[in-house]
């Protein structure tokens, strides 16, 4: 299969811009005649739905919350990335383009991050306009922070609620199209498949959540706007219900998922406390900005934090990284957590946990500063583990967070399946292997408020979009095909419940493919995961009916598929012969632990084609060549 | 610990409900309210029962999504937090714990502590943006705001729309929820030209709703996990006051 990047030629800062004059333009009374289907109203969803609204769009927006304001977007606490260059600090669209080039282990798209880079200050704007309470200085102007792994600060923030502040205006951007009658709002529906015909994206089937009913909807594009699969490993600071359906049914479709193996552990989670534990919560990483991360320098010290002087601690990232020191990039900083409570110095239950020490900043600025910033943070901390990080250090530790991996698209952001486009965390492009902080809030907006704007108007005027109804035989069948597996998940009437199956594949995940893999250690996992699945079809119990709100059937649907999508994550793992970003290898590493990259054998996206269940999936590549920014190990020491 | 829960068991929208009692043992202090909801759940699902449905996503206490009256309190005992950040620690040994949805006729049950608060999102709808397209701003430093009108914008739009002041106050008002809108673009230079629109809009339709008036009885601050002043609600009465007298706001 030839991947077509469609990436335009010419300088890298002109690229943007020459392709927008390019791509050819839908008349302004032709584009209601266009329906558009925007499943997820996160950032990338809601942004790109209000958007295209605005433009004249039809758009239908699905969501399976119960309102659009809910998308776990809504939990980014730290702050937004903007080359906006306010500080007069040296930022500049370039250094933004070159850190998250660099950030992400040289496995991105550099068009696709130059892009991201001249947008990111179009975004800022534009929520402002929209009223985003952006934390200010006394003189009425935009406060910035610097944020894991940038020396420049361009961190525009809101409190600690930067993304529930930036998911607010895009609701609210998009309930005024509703308002208006632009957007058709479908609420407690749940995407169940895609539906292609004639080889191009043309709907989606749906389930009622409240009702139970199975439907298609039909449309001229379909945009997926439907995060990350990190709920993979069952434990991760993902919401509940964040899940891999809606790509993962894409992808049985025909589309190719991306780098499925790259996944991001972020470093400052409260550590988990018992077997009951239900998720994992982070701690925004701006606390890394006045904390310092310390583990006893002897292994199996008891004593309580402040009973450890000055020389028996070890601050281990200053020490092995002097200049990014407590600000080292989230793969670093969480691998670095994983090595000391490995060499048994952890903290707290279990020994795994190292400490986030304010107390340094506090005797420097004063707990008042420290509350200003991060009030609202050691709040949440105290109510979850009944510490008060005023006094006694935090205890973190790394969780699973992000998903750098995705559905794989082009410069327009369509998938391989014409008319099915993808953003936000859902695609692959943008952050290679490893997902600088306050990039993520970025990505989203700019995929859905300025890329798919008018890449989607280049597609639809291309023409050749016949009409097309739900009782085409395509739809039929997606639809029906629906309809069967959930009348088999709740006729198999054995012993585990979803839960359980969710929770065996998560520990099976995070020993095997989470934050070190090994070749033998994968191919167990792709022993175990088919073994696992099959006892799922066997005995699994899901009560109540199909016609009705049935919480464990909703959980049982999305198991079934993380126990397929697993598998080629571990594929994907076992193919990458080298250590990036946030695939680590236990094989391949330098002789102080550092990632060994290999940039000679997997300069490469690795983009994978379906071809059954329990079937190994076919690779297919696509070369990434760096032009502006001269490929080097990455160092921040 | 060993607790004793009485729960709002309802199978849908058309059925009458009534609470029912189930004992959950060997409770951690250590876990969410969720979580032990969580226990019980998997516990029925073993003996062949139907497990108690709630609403819940995020469990950061940001997303609004649970929600359940808990002894007769929103969000239950703890002030400022939400069920989902709520610990058993509060609790001891022995309890009773009495869990309910949401009771406002605005909010219909649809399943045990699950109700439709579909009510907050028509009240947006008629008002609760800035009317501004993507693409017509100027740049984010051209329009300044005092550190001040910036942080009490911050403090109004801090809410997560869960919907616990109604369910505190005795007249299922909504006032709160709005005015936390209202109050936050109020606040704003951006949300001035249509401030008196937006106050008039948006009370209308919370009464079209059906949701009740504001009797000054503040038990929406006091449920409010996220601290939310009822101070905009005199500041929203003022805007609403004052455009309905044909002014501006």
């Amino acid at each position: 299969m030839e991947l077509n990047t469609g990436i335009p030629s010419g300088p890298i800062q002109q690229r943007w811009d020459k392709h927008r004059a390019d791509l050819k333009l839908v008349n302004p009374a032709n584009k209601r005649k266009f329906t558009v289907i925007v499943v997820g109203t996160g950032l990338a969803g809601a942004s790109s739905a209000a958007t295209l609204a605005e433009l004249g769009y039809n758009v239908h927006a699905f969501t399976y919350h119960d309102s659009a304001r809910r998308a776990h977007s809504i939990a980014a606490q730290g702050g937004i990335n903007a080359a906006k260059n306010y500080q007069n600090d040296g930022d500049s669209v370039w250094r933004l383009f070159y850190d998250t080039v660099k950030g992400g282990d040289f496995r991105a798209r550099e068009s696709n991050v130059y892009r991201l880079a001249q947008v990111s200050v179009n975004i800022i704007d534009q929520c402002v306009a929209q009223g985003v309470p952006f934390a200010r200085e006394y003189g009425g102007y935009l406060s910035n922070r610097s944020f894991g792994g940038a020396q420049v600060s361009r961190t525009f923030y809101a409190k600690g609620q930067t993304g529930q502040q930036l998911l607010l205006g895009a609701y609210q951007a998009l309930m005024r199209q509703v308002g208006l009658g632009k957007v058709k709002l479908h609420n407690k529906q749940e995407m169940m498949d895609l539906i292609v015909v004639d080889g191009r994206a043309r709907g989606i089937v749906t389930r009622d959540m409240v009702t139970g009913a199975v439907r298609s909807h039909m449309a001229d594009a379909v945009i997926l706007a439907t995060g990350g699969y990190g709920n993979v490993f069952y434990l991760s600071t993902n919401a509940k219900a964040c899940n891999v359906t809606a790509t993962y049914r894409a992808h049985k479709r025909g589309a190719l998922f991306a780098n499925p193996c790259y996944t991001q552990i972020h470093p400052t989670c409260i550590p988990q406390s018992g077997d009951y534990q239900s998720k994992l919560t982070l701690m925004s990483e701006s606390l890394r900005n006045d904390g310092r991360i310390w583990v006893p320098k002897n292994k199996g010290d008891q004593r309580s934090p402040d009973q450890i002087p000055e020389s028996d601690r070890d601050y281990y990232l200053e020490r092995k990284y002097p200049s990014f020191g407590n600000l080292s990039p989230r793969d670093i900083a969480s691998r670095a957590a994983k090595e000391v409570c490995d060499e048994g110095r952890g903290v707290g239950p279990g020994g795994l946990g190292v400490y986030l020490d304010f107390s340094d900043s506090i005797r420097r600025l004063g707990e008042k500063a420290i509350a200003d910033r991060y009030g609202n943070l050691f709040e949440m901390y105290e109510r979850i583990t009944g510490e008060n990080p005023y006094k006694v250090p935090m205890r973190i530790y790394p969780a699973v967070h992000y998903t750098m991996g995705g559905l794989w698209v082009d410069y327009n952001l369509m998938s391989n399946v014409p008319g099915l486009f993808v953003l936000g965390e859902a695609n692959f492009s943008d952050h290679g292997a490893n997902r600088l902080g306050a990039s993520a809030l970025m990505q989203g907006l700019a995929d859905g408020y300025f890329v798919i704007p008018y890449t989607i108007g280049g597609y639809f005027a291309q023409g050749g979009l016949a009409g097309v109804s739900s009782d085409s035989s395509e739809a039929q069948a997606a639809v029906k095909e629906a309809e069967q597996k959930i009348s088999t998940l709740l006729s198999i009437g054995g012993k585990r419940s979803p839960t359980s199956f969710h929770r065996e594949l998560g520990k099976i995940m995070w020993d095997k493919c989470g934050m070190a893999r090994n070749e033998a250690g994968l191919k167990e996992a792709l022993t175990r995961i088919p073994e696992l699945r099959e006892e799922f079809w066997q005995n699994l119990v899901v009560p109540g009916s199909g016609a009705e709100l049935n919480q464990s059937l909703e959980l049982g649907l999305r198991v079934a598929d993380f126990l397929e999508f697993a598998e080629l994550m571990c594929y994907d793992a076992l193919q990458r012969n080298e250590s990036c970003g946030g695939h680590f290898r236990e094989e391949y590493q330098t002789e102080d632990g550092e990632a060994k990259r290999n940039d000679d054998d997997y300069c490469y996206v690795a983009a994978w084609e379906h071809t059954g269940v329990g079937k190994t999936p076919t690779l297919h590549k696509e070369s990434l060549s760096f032009e502006n920014v001269q490929l080097a190990t990455r160092s921040y020491k | 610990m060993n607790l004793r829960l009485h729960i709002w068991r309802q199978a849908g929208p058309n059925d009458t409900g009534m609470l029912k009692t189930y004992d959950v043992a060997n409770v951690s202090e250590h876990m969410s309210f969720l979580e032990m909801l969580d226990v019980l759940n998997e516990d029925l699902i073993a003996k062949g029962e139907i497990p108690v449905a709630f609403d819940h996503d995020c469990r950061e206490g940001i997303c609004g999504t649970c929600g359940m009256v808990i002894n007769g309190r929103p969000h239950g005992p703890v002030a400022r937090t939400t069920a989902c950040q709520l610990h058993m620690r509060t609790f001891k040994d022995g309890d009773e714990i009495y869990i309910e949805p949401w009771r406002a006729k605005a909010f219909p049950v649809l399943r045990d502590l699950v109700v439709d608060r579909g009510s907050f999102d028509r009240i947006i709808q008629t008002g609760g943006f800035v009317s501004v397209n993507t693409g017509n701003a100027q740049d984010g430093n051209a329009i300044p705001i005092s550190k001040p009108d910036a942080d009490r914008a911050m403090d109004a739009a801090a809410c997560i729309g869960c919907g616990a002041c109604v369910a505190a106050c005795p007249n299922s008002s909504a006032m709160l929820f709005t005015a936390a809108k209202v109050g936050h673009l109020a606040s704003l230079p951006q949300g001035q030209a249509e401030r008196s629109s937006r106050a008039m809009n948006m009370v209308l339709q919370m009464d079209a709703e059906g949701f009740g008036s504001c009797t000054n009885h503040y038990e929406c601050e006091a449920a409010c996990p996220k601290g939310i002043s009822a101070e905009f609600i005199a500041q929203m009465n003022r805007d609403f006051i004052s455009t309905t007298f044909g002014g501006k706001a």
